[in-house]
């Protein structure tokens, strides 16, 4: 069996006393990234992407590193949405609609256990659908070509933006403005200056860590300073963990159920975690016998997003791995990381450099079990963390972005760039123009220009060629649906509102 | 509504200065059949049509902060700046004392804690960056060594 014989290489390369280490610090910091509340997976990759690559680690560890952050966050992220009623991110905020209310009937422990088995089961299972699905995924890669490219990075665009924004128009704006940052610095093609208005600093393009850091990290210092005041939430206090077994056998079947939606949801390019939560929560309610107790505490409608979101974060590799289409927030922050890395994502990658795609899934089956050790035996030290002060915490992750970021270019120019990053994310925020579809176009841009200019070179500019294979019309067609089909759907599916203190 | 219109008219005025800016972008005599230009032509145009779209059909305005808060959110965008200024000729030390204990005062208006925190966060993190991570930040730059 091949992947037998491509688990237990991966294995070799994980169970080396190094990456293993990585894999629990990552694990650990991550579940502490992901518990503080406003700091969610994708802000937390971001800020320890310079300081991960300038500690000079090798491709396979860096990697394995972040992408233990990446899954301890999700795992995290219900902490203080149980605790807090305030979702670390975007994913965890279904969490909060059953599991606060639960803690405030003082089951707080029940609540966390429950979720920490749930987020156990979602992103095991999706680790190994991931195993399953990718060498697959990768083998149809190979009939992708320029226009099969184009289409998806289309497609990209519009199930992320389509999903991100109340407003499709809004969702659009921000990938062009993506898009149009990306254009910014030397032609790939011809090597002459394009957009630098004169700015020798632009010669080489906006970096992407620097936006990356600017709109998710220093935007949320901008949000936090505003809120501050408003929010104060109460907490809830952690009394006694127990395990609640009736529970968690009454849930297991609303977990695979979740895992599995959640999981369709991770690889569909663009979608993410955010739907998948959504979608495993909603479907859990519409399937339950008593309905009306979703939103008082029932525990299915714990297990059911925390399973449907870590499911998504596993499902969400997929294509960032095969196809270098990050399927969320978050994997576009990990797709950052790659490029700065060197490692081009892709059919290739699996070819050329098993021993980085089986080292991260072998290390991600090994970070689940901690993971699991962590969140449920270990949970009150995290729920300790938690009280770290703002006014400690703020400060801190400021110095540490700025650090991170001057250490990796030490140029002033890019902090200012970062600040300006960070204002304007923060006005968009109060728009509702959602910042990862500008992410996405800073780092697919330019791609998405070669494939399109690669394509008319190969068709003699016939535009006729970008629909001329089954593959790119039918990414076409899903790509219009993507992004008309939220509009009229918004109407009959309304989130459900988290409740009030 | 007022928001989104500013917005929408903001977003138009860039995307017309980005397509002229495009349009400066010299042609090489080798080109393929796109071209430099045409790609940040599409870009541009879709952002003035949203941009259009949102002045014509906007979204009910958001919950902007009262002046005090602002006043405060421009403040700590001062502080971040000033500290990137001084980065280069003080070094991490100093400038991040300050700079986080200026954000700190902004969170939670207290002069001891704010300054405890501003010297624990820089001298902690210097420790972590340097020694612990292997970064090479400059302790206290040139213009304390004399």
């Amino acid at each position: 069996m091949d992947l037998f014989a491509n688990l237990a290489q991966g294995f070799s390369v994980a169970l080396t006393p190094s990456t293993l280490f990585l894999a629990i610090a990552g694990c650990f910091l991550g579940t502490i990234i992901g518990s503080l509340p406003g700091l969610g997976p994708s802000n937390g990759v971001a800020i320890l992407i310079p300081l991960a690559f300038s500690f000079g680690l090798d491709a396979t560890e860096a990697l394995v590193l972040m992408t233990s952050v990446y899954y301890g966050a999700m795992y995290g992220g219900r902490i203080s949405s149980i605790l807090l009623n305030i979702p670390g991110d975007e994913p965890a905020l279904m969490t909060t609609l059953d599991g606060y209310p639960m803690a405030k009937q003082g089951r707080a422990g029940d609540a966390l256990v429950l979720s920490g088995v749930a987020s156990f089961v979602g992103a095991l299972l999706a680790t190994i659908g991931l195993m399953l699905l990718a060498p697959i995924l990768a083998r149809v890669a190979y009939l992708f070509g320029p226009a099969e490219y184009f289409a998806l990075y289309l497609l990209a665009f519009c199930t992320l933006g389509g999903l991100a924004s109340k407003n499709q128009a809004k969702a659009a704006l921000a990938a062009a403005i993506g898009l149009a940052i990306a254009m910014i610095g030397l032609d790939n093609q011809t090597g002459i200056p394009r957009l630098t208005f004169g700015e020798l600093h632009l010669m080489d393009g906006v970096d992407f860590l620097v936006a990356i850091v600017g709109l998710f990290a220093v935007s949320e210092i901008f949000v936090y300073i505003e809120s501050h005041g408003r929010n104060t939430a109460i907490g809830i206090k952690l009394d006694r963990i127990t395990i609640p077994i009736r529970d968690i056998v009454g849930s297991f079947t609303a977990m695979l159920r979740s895992t599995a939606i959640g999981f369709m949801a991770g690889v569909l390019p663009g979608a993410g975690a955010s739907l998948g939560s959504f979608l495993a929560y909603m479907a859990e309610k519409s399937v339950a016998r008593d309905p009306d107790s979703f939103g008082k505490g029932n525990p299915r409608g714990v297990a059911a997003p925390e399973a449907g979101n870590n499911a998504a974060a596993g499902g969400a590799l997929v294509p960032m791995l095969t196809l270098g289409v990050p399927g969320s927030g978050t994997t576009a922050v990990l797709l950052a990381l790659l490029l700065t890395l060197n490692i081009t994502p892709g059919p290739l990658l699996f070819e050329e450099r098993p021993e980085v795609v089986w080292g991260l899934i072998a290390a991600l089956l090994i970070a689940n079990f901690v993971l699991l050790i962590m969140n449920v035996p270990m949970v009150r030290l995290f729920v300790k963390i938690l009280s770290v002060p703002p006014w400690i915490l703020l400060p801190g992750i400021m110095m540490v972005s700025f650090g991170g970021i001057y250490s990796l270019s030490g140029s002033s120019f890019d902090l200012v760039l970062m600040i300006l990053f960070g204002v304007f994310g923060y006005i968009f925020r109060k728009l509702d123009v959602p910042t990862v579809p500008i992410i996405l176009g800073i780092l697919l841009g330019n791609k998405m220009e070669d494939s399109l200019r690669r394509a008319m070179v190969i068709s003699d500019g016939d535009w006729i060629y970008l629909f001329s294979s089954p593959i790119s019309l039918g990414l076409w067609i899903a790509a219009i649906a993507g992004f008309v089909a939220p509009i009229f759907l918004r109407r009959y599916l309304k989130p459900p509102k988290p409740v009030d203190d | 509504m007022t928001s989104d219109r500013i917005f929408g008219l903001g977003v138009i005025v860039v995307a017309l200065a980005y397509i002229a800016g495009a349009a400066q972008t010299q042609i090489g005599f080798l080109s393929d059949p796109v071209g430099s230009r045409t790609f940040p032509y599409l870009v541009g145009g879709i952002a003035a049509l949203c941009g259009a779209y949102i002045c014509f059909r906007p979204d009910a305005d958001p919950v902007w902060p009262e002046l005090a808060t602002i006043g405060r959110l421009l403040v700590a965008a001062a502080v971040m700046y000033l500290f990137t200024l001084a980065l280069k000729p003080f070094g991490f030390i100093v400038p991040a004392a300050f700079a986080s204990a200026a954000l700190s005062y902004l969170i939670s208006p207290r002069l001891l804690t704010a300054a405890i925190s501003g010297v624990g966060l820089s001298i902690g993190l210097f420790l972590i960056f340097n020694f612990g991570l292997g970064l090479s930040l400059s302790a206290f730059g040139r213009a304390f060594a004399g």
